[in-house]
């Protein structure tokens, strides 16, 4: 496996609050890494920066070589680094075939768009079936279902996923990760955050624990899922009795 | 009141709410991209309405042709104003950028309208096409020519940008900005360029409504404001996320204010008017064409 994404002491801010401290990671092309921590831990903030949307104070982001945290987040995406952003951000007035045309608005992604959609479809039958229907209009599943549709039309080498399960029912954070499993075994990486630490460390080949801007622990998701600490900090055993 | 005249009545509401339309689509435009309220845009308006008045008066152009001259000079304008000025003002956030949007558009209206008046002196210019006066006469009712053809760039202007906003990727890239602009960045879109693309095409559509305003009315270095807050009042009215609603919203004040004026005297067209705009608040507040 090849060096893929680096991020490399990653220092932000929100005013005077310092919300990440010296974050280092990195995803391998081909894997799909998790990244768990509670709620504040800064897992958006960190998304945030890997896309452009926010400007680290120092730190470094890249991609093979070159640099990603220089550029404003419209080229990220060219360069195929695309999120799936957390409470979904549709489109709401739009249509979900707008949407997902919008998804398909880099060059690099536009030209094959027709192509794309049909494989969308097929993997979502029913934004097939809803596609002239305003986005907000869809039920909270569906409209998970047409973010990831939305990101899939983009064409990501690394797809990044903040907390697609929130709020879902467990049926459809089921289908959920077996798209993006799916889309792994298709050759895309994938960096996902989730609060659903179990669900993520079984499909995850490794993972990162961030708590209060830091990065405090990682190993492989196996690993991480027999540990101790997070096993009673995430998973929710009580500690073993001595 | 006889049948024909109330139809008479009608039809110049209808030709007055064509403009209105046109004048409040550009600002809801702007306002709905941008989220900012540009009280220039009035200002924008007379400039495109001196382009039609010179365009006539130094080469004898027909003031409807003279749309090519005007279109593109305002949109010229509109990337320069937004390079210039409104730019920085997108970026900010909150409280700074309501309160910075609406001092520096102002400043800028105050600016073009001292610059209009030193160039083109504050007299009232108007526009004498060989047709004006002469009309269609339909059982009973008169249509100007001059009317007809501006209602009739109007519908087509509308339709137009209909076609850009839902069927083109640039259009759709200005929809999604106005939705939610980091959604859009994330999907690959360079929204400094939208919002700067987004305030030429409003400066282009003023400029449309100041040669029809000129054509019907004629034109003087003062009338900006007075447009921006007739404009102001139909983005109420058709909710202030509609920027095609801003069309309909326009024709349905035109006719209101015609049929209120014809009824109870001209004096209280304008207030009728208002109370609508008050009433609309008041009832209803997204508008009636907006989403909550």
């Amino acid at each position: 496996m090849t060096k893929f994404l680096d991020v490399h002491g990653v220092n932000a801010s929100y005013g005077d609050i310092q919300a990440l401290w010296d974050v280092s990671l990195k995803v391998n092309e081909g894997e799909i890494v998790a990244l768990i921590g509670p709620n504040g831990a800064g897992k958006t903030t960190l998304m945030r920066v890997m896309t452009g949307l926010h400007q680290p104070l120092s730190g470094t982001v890249k991609l093979g070589n070159a640099d990603l945290h220089t550029l404003p987040a419209y080229q990220i995406v060219e360069k195929g680094v695309i999120l799936v952003p957390e409470g979904r951000r549709l489109f709401g007035g739009l249509t979900v075939l707008e949407n997902l045309e919008l998804g398909a608005y880099a060059r690099r992604a536009r030209d094959l768009r027709f192509r794309t959609l049909k494989r969308v479809f097929e993997i979502f039958p029913l934004l097939s079936e809803r596609q002239n229907q305003r986005a907000n209009t869809l039920s909270g599943g569906q409209q998970q279902m047409l973010a990831i549709g939305r990101a899939l039309m983009g064409l990501p080498k690394l797809l990044m996923l903040d907390e697609p399960s929130l709020g879902l029912a467990p049926m459809i954070v089921e289908n959920i990760f077996e798209v993006v499993k799916l889309m792994n075994n298709q050759g895309v990486t994938i960096f996902l955050v989730e609060q659903n630490a179990r669900r993520a460390l079984e499909l995850a080949n490794r993972a990162y624990i961030l708590e209060q801007g830091r990065i405090v622990g990682k190993g492989t998701g196996k690993e991480l899922l027999h540990n101790n600490e997070v096993r009673q900090a995430y998973l929710g055993f009580a500690p073993t009795p001595r | 009141m006889s049948i024909e005249s109330f139809a008479q009545t009608l039809v110049f509401g209808l030709f007055v709410g064509g403009i209105y339309g046109i004048a409040a689509m550009g600002l809801a435009l702007v306002f709905g991209v941008l989220k900012m309220l540009n009280i220039a845009h009035g200002e924008l308006l007379m400039l495109g309405g001196y382009a039609t008045f010179w365009a006539f008066s130094t080469f004898g152009m027909d003031p409807f042709v003279s749309l090519g001259i005007g279109i593109p000079v305002l949109f010229l304008i509109g990337l320069l104003l937004d390079r210039a000025v409104y730019h920085r003002i997108v970026r900010l956030v909150g409280e700074e950028k309501i309160k910075n949007s609406l001092l520096v558009s102002f400043g800028l209206t105050l600016v073009i309208q001292n610059l209009a008046i030193w160039l083109f002196t504050a007299d009232e210019r108007t526009v004498q096409v060989s047709y004006a006066g002469v009309g269609w006469n339909l059982l009973g009712v008169t249509l100007p020519y001059t009317r007809l053809v501006s209602l009739l760039i109007a519908i087509i202007v509308t339709l137009a940008l209909n076609y850009l906003l839902h069927h083109t990727y640039p259009g759709k890239a200005i929809l999604a900005t106005a939705e939610d602009f980091e959604a859009a960045e994330l999907a690959g879109i360079n929204i400094h360029r939208v919002y700067m693309m987004t305030f030429a095409l409003g400066a282009s559509l003023a400029s449309i409504a100041g040669t029809l305003v000129t054509v019907i009315y004629g034109i003087s270095p003062s009338i900006g404001i007075i447009w921006t807050l007739k404009a102001l009042i139909v983005i109420v009215l058709a909710g202030t996320g509609s920027i095609l609603g801003a069309f309909p919203a326009g024709i349905l004040l035109g006719v209101v204010e015609a049929v209120s004026g014809a009824f109870i005297g001209s004096t209280y067209r304008e207030v009728v008017g208002l109370v609508i705009f008050l009433l609309v608040l008041i009832l209803r507040p997204q508008g009636l064409f907006g989403r909550n």
